[in-house]
């Protein structure tokens, strides 16, 4: 079952100066799904981000959401997406409540029930009539999550929600990204310089990087199963990669150095670790690599020129 | 029920730099006000010693209208100073705070945000120009009680008691007129940039060359004064004239409008275009 998209990009690209920030852009995000757009610092995450919600005009190419152009529809389409662009920032000197209030008032028609019901969603109720001045950096951050929740939007379009958080702010934050998604059947947009965090809350995803989208695709079809790079430690290392190498389901198995590669189904590693053990083999280490994430940590790392692996593709690149 | 536009007051009047301009009001109309209290006497004389050799003056010359007068003249040139600093932050200071991500991702178009903040800009001028010319007139009544008005000028024009309030509260009027131009000009450089301090400083580096080309009695100079907005601010003073010369007060009233409406339609097309990068 494929859901109508409620947001897309097509060939969306911004020129800065003479660099283009984003390139030939083209994402699509489904109803009900929580999208997690990824990519390193710099990668152009944020200048999408605000395309999407009409800060910064595109230099070519269009957003649409709700299958309508953002540029001819902008109050209509906008009042049905609730976003956080970057860290949160509020009118310091006010406190939560009329913070809170002034978003609403651009929205239209927001309630001060509907101010309660999102100050309680992120547990700052106690907190509503303190300044921001105020706040901790967390508690900000949530409030900003709060101000993009007012008039329960249909999109959700947050920009690295969880930076700069503790590890106990991460969890809630990722939680409550998993309870929108539930139980409200919202959509969620959801950027990150961090795979893991995709993995975690995403059930499809986009890689982008230098501004060009790198692949686009499930969650699960990009990230699991087929086929996953093993590294396997052994002695005697000839020995097992005779072993591996007879194995009907393994491929491109080779001598890394010491070390052993060779491409197997994750469900079969065990398999391949039980019967190097019964052959006498001293298995000392089976690290499973998948080869996004092998990618992933190279482009974010900054070896500059790494291409994608034919592999990947196959996950469905736009 | 609360606007937009009331949301733009509780930004600016929340604000402690927005009373920057008030309290330095609030400070010097008294301390002028004490000082001529008690040296008033010798201005007067100084002012109409050319006058009493001909005429026989009665009653009190120095009076609450007159030191009222003395003030707006005497700060004519740095009132606008301290409106840049709640103009210059209207547009640059959201910037620099980040809030404009929070409030143009919203249904609401530009063009109508910065037409609230436009009004908001004028509204906060109109008041601090209402607070001093009030303030001066209250302490002035207080302390020197009323009377006849006595204009110094080229010619020394007398407006009669029960005129002046009149004439005080339409020079009122003139005067804002004549710093909205100002505050549009804040308006206007706040639009262009992310941080407040530029257009406070820039509106002040305007308005100081323009009174630089406008004293300065050059050939070269003295062609461009027409076209300077500094040239027409003391626009106020026409109220004060016996008779009030309309056509002057229209012309420039006009001259200045247009320069108001101009910053303005400046800044709008620079904000409807420009990306948010802040």
């Amino acid at each position: 079952m494929v859901s109508e998209p409620v947001l897309q990009t097509k060939h969306l690209g911004k020129k800065f100066g003479k660099r283009w920030a984003v390139h030939d852009l083209n994402l699509v995000v489904r109803r009900g799904e929580v999208f997690g757009f990824l990519g390193p610092n710099g990668a152009g995450k944020s200048t999408t981000i605000r395309m999407i919600l009409s800060l910064i005009q595109p230099s070519t190419g269009s957003v649409e959401l709700f299958g309508r152009p953002l540029v001819r529809h902008r109050s209509e389409v906008l009042k049905r997406v609730g976003g956080l662009v970057e860290k949160a920032d509020f009118y310091l000197y006010l406190s939560a409540r009329r913070n809170l209030e002034i978003v609403g008032r651009l929205l239209g028609r927001t309630s001060a029930e509907e101010i309660c019901r999102v100050l309680e969603i992120v547990s700052l109720t106690d907190r509503a009539d303190d300044r921001v001045k105020t706040y901790s950096h967390g508690m900000k951050q949530r409030l900003g999550i709060a101000q993009a929740l007012l008039g329960s939007p249909e999109l959700v379009v947050l920009d690295e929600p969880t930076s700069g958080l503790d590890p106990q702010g991460i969890k809630e934050v990722r939680e409550l990204v998993g309870r929108l998604s539930r139980d409200q059947g919202m959509t969620i947009f959801l950027s990150s310089h961090l795979l893991h965090e995709i993995e975690q809350t995403a059930t499809s995803m986009a890689i982008i990087n230098r501004g060009r989208l790198v692949v686009q695709g499930s969650v699960r079809d990009l990230l699991s199963d087929r086929d996953v790079k093993v590294r396997i430690e052994a002695d005697p290392a000839e020995r097992a990669r005779e072993v591996v190498a007879g194995l009907p389901f393994a491929a491109d198995v080779l001598m890394e150095g010491k070390f052993i590669e060779a491409k197997l189904p994750p469900d079969r590693i065990p398999e391949v670790n039980h019967l190097l053990v019964q052959l006498g083999i001293e298995v000392r280490a089976l690290v499973p690599k998948r080869s996004l994430e092998e990618y992933f940590l190279a482009i974010t790392e900054g070896i500059s020129e790494v291409t994608p692996d034919d592999k990947i593709g196959e996950g469905g690149k736009a | 029920m609360r606007t937009i536009f009331g949301d733009e007051l509780i930004k600016t009047y929340f604000k402690w730099r927005s009373y920057i301009a008030f309290i330095a009001i609030a400070i010097i109309v008294p301390l002028v006000m004490v000082a001529m209290r008690m040296q008033g006497d010798v201005m007067v004389k100084s002012i109409t010693r050319g006058l009493s050799q001909d005429f026989f003056l009665v009653g009190n010359i120095l009076n609450g209208y007159f030191v009222t007068y003395f003030i707006m003249n005497a700060l004519w040139i740095h009132i606008p100073f301290l409106l840049t600093l709640g103009a210059g932050d209207q547009l640059a200071g959201e910037a620099a705070a980040g809030t404009f991500r929070i409030i143009l991702t919203r249904p609401v178009s530009r063009t109508r945000i910065l037409a609230t903040k436009y009004c908001t800009t004028l509204f906060y001028t109109s008041t601090v120009v209402v607070f001093l010319v009030a303030l001066s007139v209250v302490v002035g009544l207080l302390l020197f009680g009323t009377g006849a008005l006595l204009v110094p000028g080229k010619t020394l024009t007398i407006i009669p008691a029960n005129d002046v309030p009149v004439r005080i509260l339409f020079a009122c009027l003139l005067a804002v007129w004549g710093m909205w131009v100002v505050a549009s000009l804040a308006f206007f450089l706040s639009s262009l940039v992310d941080n407040p301090l530029g257009p406070i400083i820039g509106t002040m580096a305007v308005i100081i060359i323009f009174y630089v080309i406008g004293a300065i009695p050059a050939d070269l100079f003295r062609e461009f004064k027409p076209y300077l907005f500094t040239t027409y601010l003391d626009i106020w003073q026409k109220a004060l004239e016996q008779p009030i010369p309309w056509n002057e007060v229209l012309r420039s009233g006009a001259i200045l409008g247009g320069y108001s409406i101009g910053f303005y339609l400046v800044s709008w097309y620079i904000f409807g275009r420009k990306d948010i990068l802040s």
